[in-house]
C-alpha cells in the first residue's frame, strides 16, 4: 500500500463520517457545520484527483457561498433543538434499511462493470489546471455557459420576488 | 505536478465510485429520515456533491476535461436550486411557523 492510498483511504472515510454526521446531528447548525466540513474533504478529494481549479471552485462556491446562505436562513428562522422536527422511530428504520439496501444494490449493480481503458494521455495529465479548463469552457461549451447565465437570472429574479413581502400567497 | 495522478499513485476508479455512492446514499437517507426542510435542501446538496466526485474521478480516468466543465454546471445548478429553495422555506416559515415537511399537507388530498 502506497502513502497516496493511505491517504485516499483516510479522507475518504473522513469524507463519509462527517457527511453521516450531516444526518445524525440532530442540532440545525452543527448539521450545517459538518456540511461544510464535508465539502471541505471533498475539495481534498478532488486535489488528490488532480482536479485543483474544481477544488478552489467547490470551496469558494459551496462552502463560501452556498453554506452561508442556509447558515443565515437557519439564523433568520432561529431553530434550535428543542424545536427540531423528529421522525418515527419506525420512521427512521425504514429510512435506514432502504438507503442500506440502495448503496448494497448500487455496489452489486457496479461491481462487475467494466471501464473503457483509459487513454495513454491520462498519465499524469493536467486537465484540472484553469488555462486547460477555461479553454474548454470558452470553446467547446460557450453555449452551455451563456445559458447557465440566464439560469442565474431567473434564479435571482425568483428568490427576490419570492422574499418580497407584500401579500400572502400561501394560505 | 505536485501530487501524483490517480493512476500512477495506483488508488483505483473503484475506490471513487464507492466513495462517492456511499455519500450519495448517506444523502438519500438524509432525506429520507429528517423533518426538517434546511435539512433535507443540504442533503440534496450532499448528492449532488457525490455526483460531482463521481464526475471528477473519471474526468481524471479518462484524461479528459470535459467532465469537469460538467461539474461547474451542476454547481451553477446546485446554487439556482438552493437559493429559490431557501427563499420558498422563508416563504413558507413565514406562513406556517414551521420547517416541518411534515406539516406541510395542504395540497393532501
Amino acid at each position: 500500500m502506497s502513502t497516496i492510498e493511505i491517504v485516499a483511504l483516510v479522507l475518504g472515510a473522513c469524507t463519509i463520517a462527517s457527511g453521516l454526521m450531516v444526518v445524525l446531528s440532530m442540532h440545525p447548525v452543527r448539521s450545517v457545520l459538518y456540511l461544510i466540513l464535508t465539502f471541505f474533504l471533498i475539495s481534498a478529494n478532488y486535489i488528490l484527483l488532480n482536479a485543483q481549479f474544481l477544488a478552489i471552485v467547490n470551496i469558494v462556491v459551496y462552502a463560501g457561498a452556498i453554506m452561508v446562505l442556509f447558515l443565515f436562513v437557519l439564523m433568520l428562522l432561529n431553530l434550535s433543538r428543542d424545536n427540531e422536527p423528529r421522525a418515527s422511530s419506525v420512521m427512521k428504520l425504514a429510512a435506514s434499511l432502504a438507503a442500506g439496501v440502495l448503496v448494497i444494490v448500487l455496489v452489486a449493480a457496479l461491481k462487475d462493470a467494466t471501464f473503457l481503458p483509459a487513454a495513454e494521455a491520462a498519465q499524469g495529465n493536467n486537465q484540472g489546471l484553469v488555462e486547460n479548463l477555461g479553454q474548454l469552457l470558452f470553446t467547446k461549451y460557450v453555449l452551455p455557459f451563456e445559458v447557465s447565465s440566464v439560469l442565474f437570472i431567473a434564479a435571482m429574479v425568483g428568490a427576490v420576488l419570492l422574499s418580497k413581502k407584500e401579500k400572502q400567497i400561501i394560505d | 505536478m505536485v501530487l501524483a495522478t490517480m493512476l500512477e499513485s495506483g488508488v483505483s476508479l473503484e475506490f471513487y465510485i464507492i466513495l462517492s455512492t456511499i455519500l450519495f446514499t448517506i444523502g438519500v437517507l438524509g432525506v429520507l429520515i429528517r423533518r426538517n426542510a434546511i435539512i433535507i435542501l443540504m442533503c440534496v446538496e450532499l448528492m449532488l456533491n457525490a455526483v460531482n466526485l463521481l464526475m471528477a474521478a473519471f474526468s481524471t480516468y479518462h484524461g479528459t476535461g470535459d467532465a469537469q466543465v460538467f461539474v461547474f454546471f451542476i454547481m451553477v445548478v446546485a446554487a439556482a436550486e438552493a437559493t429559490v429553495g431557501l427563499s420558498i422555506l422563508v416563504l413558507l416559515y413565514r406562513n406556517r411557523k414551521t420547517v416541518d415537511v411534515g406539516m406541510f399537507n395542504k395540497l393532501k388530498g
